[in-house]
């Protein structure tokens, strides 16, 4: 049975790209204030949900040709190797490095090798959760 | 600070994540996981050396000072664990090639063993309980995949328990903790070590004393929560139940060996008497199995229980003898049961079967397998001068100089009991009348008999040179004996 969902596909496509942003921003907020990788992951990981929900997995998988499991890999190999420059540096591992830069457009700004780390974590997170969720969906 | 003591989690962990990427390339799975095992090992024996030459190494993670960042820690005790767990991973590795099938290792069997080794070297090195429990948990991950791995129906069935037990373990894990922070403000265990001296109500530390017991004894296979164990380890295919076999209750006998020397000795008369009690009725309880079962699995399996239960009986003790008994003990059974798993493995695929009872007379065209199995038979059951004897000794030994002497007769006569149920299928399996096996290509035999003479041919060692390993053993009971080494090397970095 095939339901009329044109306002939800409709709304869908907005939505999405105002749910992308939000984690976008709250990715990058995530130092200083609540936010970060993890949850900037888990909403980007909603947005796609909410298009799989409003489709069908078949069209997100046309439209987003991932393979989330390679994307938890890399993910796990950028945080790591970003604790392990530690390592190189000989200090304690996890430690992290900042400086100030200025940067065009942006002005003064403070650069974190957390970013870096946290950015691996924000891959791991929405490699996980979609492998998890594209798993129970497709058994149906 | 020396990172060096992080080598043995953070090699493995890259080389896992690099095979993730690309799970069909057989040839490259096995030659990585091999590499990743093998430099995981490599850094465990540097690391071993260098606490042996300049004692307890630290770091703080992150550059935060010790007790509010996370210390990792490894003293004597954690680095030769380490290099046990490497040792037997990367054998686990070598005889996955010809038993756990292609289909098998093309789907994340070699990154699930990594993230279990990642796990299990982090909970024997890490030096904060929070982090103890973040590492079982990473450990728990990795099992959950190897025990659903292949999704077999009996281990679809036997998966749902062992996921209910651990989840149900995990969360009392968290509230313990919980209690344990609200009491003492702090989780970093030579902290804790410092401060829970210093508190005069010695009842709420020993309920929670109690708590971690029985949390750690879910993943020990303490007697009465060990009920999950003889079914959840049933199913796996060999390599796979070898692994968990010698190193997953460790970890639980390791957290135990650790919380209760280094903080949790503020009430000796109660929670040490329990912690010997509860271990001489786990040695009881796993001799039943072990005797009850013609299912050359089961009787291992039941094995399992005995030793965790030895091991803990000389912990109990806490004198010197015990607690150096322990050490040895539990590396020995680390390593004997990866190689009777190795081997019940090559008899199961012999026979086609695991019921010992349509079993008989491969002495006739396997000579050399018989021997061999009895030779570890007779390590396992502690006869001189194999393995298993030293450390029992010892143990015994502990249990006569403490209150409890008659745990030490009981550990002595089940002894006999071990013996048995080890032989029991060596009469059944090796003599009698000849059974028609399954005939077996001699390279495929080759690749899993050699890394099992090679894994018992390192038990032999470390029971016949014994006097060779125990500077490192009693280097390691020193440190469980006087928290103060282990305190300093954290906190006065």
């Amino acid at each position: 049975m095939r339901t009329n969902d044109v306002m939800l596909q409709t709304a869908t496509k907005v939505v999405t790209f105002i749910i992308l942003m939000f984690s976008v921003h709250i990715f990058f907020t995530g130092h200083y204030t609540p936010g970060g990788g993890f949850v900037g992951g888990l909403l980007t990981t909603s947005a796609i949900v909410l298009l799989m929900l409003a489709f069908d997995i078949e069209t997100v998988k046309k439209i987003l040709p991932i393979n989330y499991l390679t994307m938890t890999a890399v993910g796990l190999l950028l945080a790591l190797a970003t604790a392990s420059a530690s390592i190189v540096f000989d200090v304690p591992f996890f430690t992290h490095a900042y400086d100030y830069f200025d940067l065009p457009l942006f002005g003064n700004t403070s650069l974190h090798s957390a970013l870096l780390f946290d950015t691996g974590v924000y891959l791991v997170v929405v490699g996980v959760t979609m492998t998890i969720i594209q798993t129970i969906g497709e058994d149906e | 600070m020396s990172n060096l003591l992080l080598f043995p989690i953070i090699i493995p962990s890259f080389f896992a994540a690099i095979l993730m990427i690309f799970p069909k390339r057989l040839k490259l799975q096995r030659v990585l996981a091999t590499v990743g095992a093998g430099s995981a090992l490599i850094s465990a024996l540097v690391l071993l050396t260098k606490v042996n030459t300049d004692g307890v190494q630290a770091v703080t993670l992150g550059s935060w000072p010790a007790p509010f960042g996370i210390s990792m820690v490894s003293d004597p005790l954690s680095a030769l664990l380490v290099v046990t767990s490497s040792i037997i991973t990367l054998f686990v590795v070598f005889y996955s090639f010809p038993t756990i099938g292609v289909k098998r290792e093309q789907s994340y069997y070699y990154p699930a063993v990594l993230f279990l080794m990642v796990g299990v070297n982090g909970a024997f090195t890490t030096g904060d309980i929070f982090n103890l429990f973040v590492f079982v948990e990473v450990l728990l991950m990795a099992s959950y995949t190897l025990i659903v791995h292949g999704g077999e129906k009996p281990q679809l069935r036997e998966s749902i328990k062992y996921l209910l037990v651990n989840i149900i373990s995990s969360a009392l894990f968290v509230a313990a903790v919980a209690f344990l922070y609200s009491v003492t403000g702090t989780l970093n265990m030579a902290d804790l070590a410092v401060k829970i001296p210093q508190i005069e109500e010695t009842g709420i530390l020993t309920v929670i004393a109690v708590m971690f017991l029985v949390v750690f004894g879910f993943k020990a296979a303490i007697f009465p929560l060990y009920f999950w164990l003889p079914g959840s380890y049933y199913t796996p295919p060999i390599p796979i139940l070898a692994l968990f076999g010698a190193l997953l209750t460790k970890v639980g006998v390791y957290a135990i060996m650790r919380t209760y020397t280094l903080f949790f000795t503020m009430n000796i008369g109660f929670t040490h008497e329990l912690l010997g009690i509860i271990a001489i009725l786990t040695i009881l309880a796993g001799c039943i199995g072990a005797l009850a079962y013609f299912d050359v699995k089961k009787i291992i399996i039941y094995n399992i229980i005995i030793a965790v239960g030895v091991i803990l009986f000389g912990i109990a003790q806490l004198n010197q003898p015990g607690v150096d008994g322990s050490v040895f003990y539990l590396i020995h059974d680390m390593l004997i049961k990866a190689a009777l798993f190795f081997l019940i493995g090559i008899v199961a695929v012999l026979f086609g079967t695991t019921d010992l009872r349509k079993m008989g007379g491969l002495i006739k065209t396997y000579p050399v397998l018989g021997w061999v199995y009895l030779v570890t038979a007779f390590g396992l059951a502690g006869i001189p001068p194999l393995s298993g004897f030293p450390g029992k000794l010892l143990i015994v030994q502990g249990g006569f100089e403490g209150p409890q002497f008659w745990g030490s007769i009981v550990i002595l006569a089940t002894s006999l009991i071990v013996l048995l149920s080890a032989v029991r299928i060596f009469v059944y399996a090796f003599w009698g009348e000849p059974v028609e096996t399954v005939p077996l290509k001699k390279s495929v035999f080759n690749q899993m008999f050699i890394p099992t003479v090679i894994l018992v041919t390192i038990t032999v060692v470390f029971g016949v040179g014994a006097e060779l390993f125990m500077p490192f053993i009693s280097g390691a009971g020193e440190v469980l004996l006087n928290p103060s080494i282990y305190i300093d090397a954290v906190l006065k970095e």
